[in-house]
């Protein structure tokens, strides 16, 4: 019999990872990889931070080389939508040379296919120097138009928008982040972190309004952005305007197939989804948490990369549920920003450290229960939590009586129970 | 162009050539060796791209900064007195020969 083909939709961090690690299992079937986008599979992350400074060069953003692909004998298809899946027939379509169209067999299908940034569909949202930041071409036409002395408008105050504010700083522009929501990260952390990082940003120059609308943009006669109108009839002044209002799901080609999908395509814990044949991961995909006790869909690279993983090794014939824990980053004014666990609905903070100096950790917990950490500056905090959240057991970690303790120290709690 | 052995757990070796500016790190990332996984693609964030230095390293690398020593606490296998994260490892002529040993496990 020969090797079955896996064919993978999406080359970005998921699907770039799914193929590596099918490779690293010995996986000698063929491998499709097929991205929309014409470069070579690259990191996100810098997009927001390095790449629009300059201190991440174009040429460090690729995840793999092109000999890589090569070398592991991974047929990379770039700049080519895929538009249809046949789960009947176990066929894609894709988008071939000259409207062309080309269907591909496969005997596993992976979905990586990412996420969308939302628009505010308000007036003016298609004026020139209004962008969104998600693709390398968002970033190459945005790090066109960060000129020093320029003002940019950041609606949204999540990772993406406060990266990209603190950036904007270091280059000299005027910016003003406008949040709708209470306070800055609002679904993403603790009031004491999102007060704690919007101070930094006044603190930094940056104007950050919350519970505030924007109404609409106005631009000049040659179609340029130059006035942004909020609530209350106040303008600001938006040379560029930057949307950081979130993403959504790239879950069409399922839906179009009949896959189940919700505000994401739906796995199960292994990852797959109605049909045996087809997983998603990454972004795209909605799956069962450990962490969270249900369903949910998480946009890092951590949970892409973990996810490829695991779901390389249920190609290869040796499912397993996904429990990896989830953590992200982000650095914003200088500070590394880490965060351990699921702690959206945690009923209980405690703070550790020395908020003024900028290095502490925000200790999550729902009722007597540790979910997770928010760490400023303090990394061994981050990394010892992801440890004790992996192990899955109350019994591993710290109540809030205890992290109330003066003097506590994770390192120490870890150090005491390794010893025991 | 600096030679790096990379030691998988079972003991075997891979050597490549490894141009510089590079880190240890990206070296293996750019062969696909098993076993460096460099989720943060370098900022010492993550803690997946955790390597052994051998015992009997003789050549100069660089120091330790904080926040390797802190992510350091976390690594999924054992650390140990010659664990380094390799992203913070750039590689020079002088670390030619470089010999690092995976460790059996980075998430």
């Amino acid at each position: 019999m020969a090797a079955p083909s896996v064919v993978v939709v999406g080359a970005g961090q998921g699907g770039t990872e799914t193929a590596a690690a099918l490779r690293s299992r010995g996986f000698s079937g063929r491998i499709t990889l097929i991205g929309a986008e014409d470069a070579l599979p690259y990191q996100r992350p810098p997009l927001s931070k390095g790449y629009l400074t300059g201190s991440t060069p174009a040429d460090e953003l690729p995840l793999r080389p092109r000999s890589f692909f090569e070398a592991q004998d991974v047929e990379l298809i770039t700049g080519t939508p895929v538009t249809a899946i046949d789960p009947g027939d176990r066929r894609i379509t894709l988008a071939g040379d000259g409207g062309r169209r080309v269907r591909l067999r496969y005997d596993h299908l992976v979905l990586a296919t990412g996420a969308r940034p939302r628009v505010l569909p308000v007036p003016g949202a298609s004026l020139s120097g209004v962008h969104t930041l998600r693709d390398l071409r968002d970033a190459v036409a945005l790090r066109a138009e960060l000129r020093p002395g320029a003002h940019l408008l950041v609606v949204g105050g999540g990772f993406v928008g406060l990266e990209l504010a603190s950036t904007a700083r270091l280059l000299g522009l005027e910016v003003t982040v406008v949040e709708s929501g209470a306070r800055v990260m609002g679904r993403s952390v603790s009031a004491a972190l999102a007060e704690h990082l919007a101070d930094r940003h006044r603190a930094h120059g940056t104007r950050v309004m919350t519970r505030r609308e924007l109404v609409a943009l106005h631009g000049d006669d040659t179609g340029r952005v130059r006035v942004a109108e909020l609530d209350g009839a106040e303008r600001v002044r938006a040379d560029v305007v930057v949307m950081g209002v979130g993403v959504l799901p790239r879950t069409e080609l399922a839906a179009d197939a009949d896959l189940p999908v919700g505000d994401g395509v739906l796995v199960n814990a292994t990852l797959r989804t109605a049909d045996p044949a087809v997983h998603a991961i990454g972004d795209c995909a909605r799956f069962p948490s450990p962490y969270a006790g249900r369903p949910l869909r998480l946009e890092s690279v951590q949970n892409a990369s973990d996810q490829a993983r695991c779901v390389a090794a249920a190609i290869c014939g040796t499912p397993e549920p996904y429990t990896a824990v989830p953590w992200f980053w982000t650095e914003q004014c200088g500070l590394r920003v880490q965060l351990a666990g699921i702690t959206a609905g945690h009923d209980r903070t405690v703070v550790s450290g020395d908020v003024a100096s900028g290095r502490f950790s925000v200790f999550c917990f729902t009722g007597e229960r540790l979910v997770g950490t928010e760490s400023v500056n303090r990394p061994a905090d981050h990394m010892i939590t992801r440890r004790l959240l992996a192990e899955r057991t109350a019994s591993a970690l710290p109540g809030p009586a205890e992290v109330c303790r003066p003097g506590f120290d994770l390192k120490e709690y870890q150090r005491v129970r390794s010893a025991g | 162009m600096p030679k790096i052995t990379y030691r998988s757990p079972d003991g075997t070796d891979t050597v490549v050539d490894v141009a510089s500016p590079c880190t240890v790190m990206r070296g293996a990332k750019l062969h696909n060796i098993d076993g460096i996984e460099a989720q943060c693609g370098g900022s010492a964030q993550c803690g997946t791209c955790h390597v052994y230095v051998d015992d009997a390293n003789t050549l100069p690398l660089p120091p330790m900064h904080e926040v390797e020593d802190d992510v350091l606490y976390g690594t999924a296998s054992p650390r140990r007195e010659t664990s380094r994260l390799s992203c913070q490892l750039p590689v020079t002529d002088a670390m030619d020969g470089l010999l690092v040993h995976l460790p059996e496990a980075q998430s």
